[in-house]
């Protein structure tokens, strides 16, 4: 039998919140742990927990104090944390179509210079990515995606920007990511995604979940626009591919 | 169907419910209403589900106007001067708006959001099962945006019932109270106390999203970015001015400074209400303490339809008179309701 984990450290968030956190950095090994507390907990529910959030290093864990108490639900979560993860279910995998530089990404170029690159390679890097849902959250939709390759890594912009796009597909630090809605952000913008990671009358409402796997392909501008309008109109756009 | 209108509505005015739970993993604000006691008091004055949605009506002045029909109403939270074609009208009680007629509302005195429930609830398309807007967002219904003068409420026509009053427990005016945490390690002891010995003020740049703190400089230890965590209603974060922002309805679900403490959810609708630039304290208390307050509150809820009374009192009407002649206000004499507005008036909020 496997050894049980090293436990995770049990934060106060209020008395409603309990911060399940498995590491303070941006981790990979962590981020799998806590996508599996997520999921153990999606399987088995424990009474008394209403909404988990899952991020990069920490589960959120909200629930009804008159329901169970924080030492209780403590003991509960780290248990359940110790325990070695069960095989993840079949992670669904999606490749989702993105157009690169000009108006669409009016940072590649200048991530190409400072990478001593050309914008060709640093799409090629890109594309190349087999990347996972670490975390949503800030706005909703915005995914938050690890695995980005180490040339890639950069620091973010000292002045963000008020207004991206919506769609915009960025890098940022040693993430990559894809928001659904426009609005500020520190990252540097590569391209544009037709897809709408969320959208109000389509069922599903939101497309990707935490753990699920994203690769990137090459559209040009042309195809963009167009499947841009049939997301609009409610496409998915986005290609799953069987588990 | 009775129809009411915002014939003017201010800033910061907007359809609020219980909120909208069960998608925070995906990015999306629970929002709801900033004061839920309030909400829920208003709400059971005209019969309606304790979080159903109402008008959250923000500090300034606002009037409401009945249109093909009778529209009853009830108003709680905010003190602020009311009055229906002229008639005061009482705080913590419900009151029917006949066709034509305009309740106007003053600015709030001592608090910042008011509470309009509609009798029969606000007509809308609900997404995660809530009708609260979420500006930032684009949702809510039936605007998914802040109210603007003109905006209609198809609503139940008046079902002409007695009108009621509700009586709440007085607030405690202490000291907000906070469990410290998540992240409080982030802070020096000396940072901690700077935080607990000061006064603080609530900006007047704050909005639902976030309430910014005016005071001394709070310290990190070494660096003010960490790796972005949950939130949660009442977060108390530190960016690196050393500014503190307390994370209110519309906060985004994860964020990147510490949190130095959070505010307890008993007193979070209280905090809501602080007015910008009174000064407040904060005090820690423990997890015990924190999930006995929210115990009894989450039991003050539950109690408030048994607290709901009619507004029939003879000795009241009397009162009414004196008060009135008093006040040497135009006044109704049988109006009991009257009488109350004018005691609920200068009192404290809640």
């Amino acid at each position: 039998m496997a050894a049980p984990l090293p436990p995770p450290r049990l934060l106060p968030s209020g008395d409603s919140a309990i911060t399940v956190e498995f590491s303070r950095h941006i981790d990979d090994a962590a981020n799998q742990r806590v996508l599996a507390l997520d999921r153990a907990l999606a399987e088995a529910p424990v009474p008394g927990v209403s909404e988990t959030v899952p991020t990069y290093r920490s589960l959120l864990v909200h629930y009804d104090p008159g329901q169970v108490d924080f030492a209780t639900l403590g003991e509960k979560l780290i248990a359940l944390a110790q325990r070695p993860a069960s095989a993840a279910a079949k992670a669904r995998r999606w490749r989702v179509p993105v157009t690169y530089g000009g108006e669409n990404g009016i940072d590649l170029e200048d991530v190409a210079r400072r990478l001593n690159t050309t914008p060709d390679d640093i799409v090629a890097r890109h594309v190349a990515g087999h990347y996972r849902v670490a975390m949503i959250g800030f706005t909703p939709g915005w995914s938050y995606l690890s695995g980005l390759d180490k040339f890639l890594h950069m620091p973010r912009q000292e002045n963000p920007r008020l207004l991206t796009p919506a769609g915009t597909v960025s890098i940022g630090g040693v993430q990559t990511g894809v928001q659904c809605l426009a609005g500020p952000s520190g990252w540097h913008l590569l391209g544009r995604t037709p897809v709408r990671t969320y959208q109000m009358h389509r069922d599903p409402i939101f497309l990707l979940e935490p753990g699920d796997h994203v690769t990137f392909f090459a559209i040009d501008a042309k195809t963009f626009t167009e499947q841009d309008r049939a997301a609009e109109a409610g496409e998915i756009i986005a290609e799953l591919i069987a588990a | 169907m009775s129809t009411l209108v915002a014939a003017s509505i201010g800033p910061a005015s907007s359809v609020q419910d219980g909120g909208r739970h069960g998608a925070q993993r995906y990015g999306l604000t629970p929002s709801g209403a900033m004061d839920r006691l309030a909400l829920a008091a208003a709400n059971c004055l005209v019969g309606n589900e304790l979080l159903a949605a109402a008008i959250e009506v923000g500090p300034f002045a606002a009037a409401f106007t009945a249109r093909d029909g009778a529209v009853r109403v009830a108003l709680s939270g905010a003190s602020r001067g009311a009055d229906i074609a002229g008639r005061s009208v009482a705080l913590d009680t419900s009151m029917t708006i006949t066709e034509g007629e305009t309740l106007t509302l003053g600015f709030a005195k001592g608090g910042a959001f008011s509470y309009l429930a509609i009798e029969g609830g606000i007509a809308g398309e609900p997404m995660f099962g809530s009708l609260a807007v979420n500006a930032r967002a684009g949702l809510g219904s039936p605007y998914p945006r802040p109210l603007q003068p003109g905006d209609a409420f198809t609503v139940k026509p008046a079902s002409g019932a007695p009108e009621r009053r509700i009586e709440l427990p007085a607030a405690s005016p202490g000291p907000i109270r906070v469990v410290l945490g998540p992240q409080d390690d982030e802070f020096s002891d000396d940072a901690k106390a700077l935080f607990f010995d000061s006064e603080w003020k609530i900006s007047a740049t704050s909005d639902r999203m976030g309430y910014r703190l005016e005071g001394p400089a709070i310290k990190h230890l070494e660096n003010h970015n960490i790796v972005s965590d949950g939130t949660v209603d009442g977060s108390i974060q530190v960016p690196g001015i050393g500014a503190p922002i307390v994370l209110m309805a519309d906060r985004g679900t994860s964020g990147g400074y510490p949190k130095i403490a959070t505010v307890i959810s008993a007193d979070f609708g209280r905090f809501a209400q602080t007015p910008a630039g009174t000064a407040f304290r904060f005090k820690a208390v423990t997890m015990a303490e924190a999930q006995s307050e929210a115990k009894a509150f989450a039991k003050l809820l539950r109690s408030l339809p048994d607290r709901v009374k009619a507004i029939e009192n003879f000795d009241l009407n009397i009162e009414a008179l004196h008060g009135a002649n008093v006040a040497g206000s135009a006044v109704s004499a049988v109006d009991a309701a009257t009488w109350h507005a004018t005691s609920v008036d200068t009192s404290v909020q809640r």
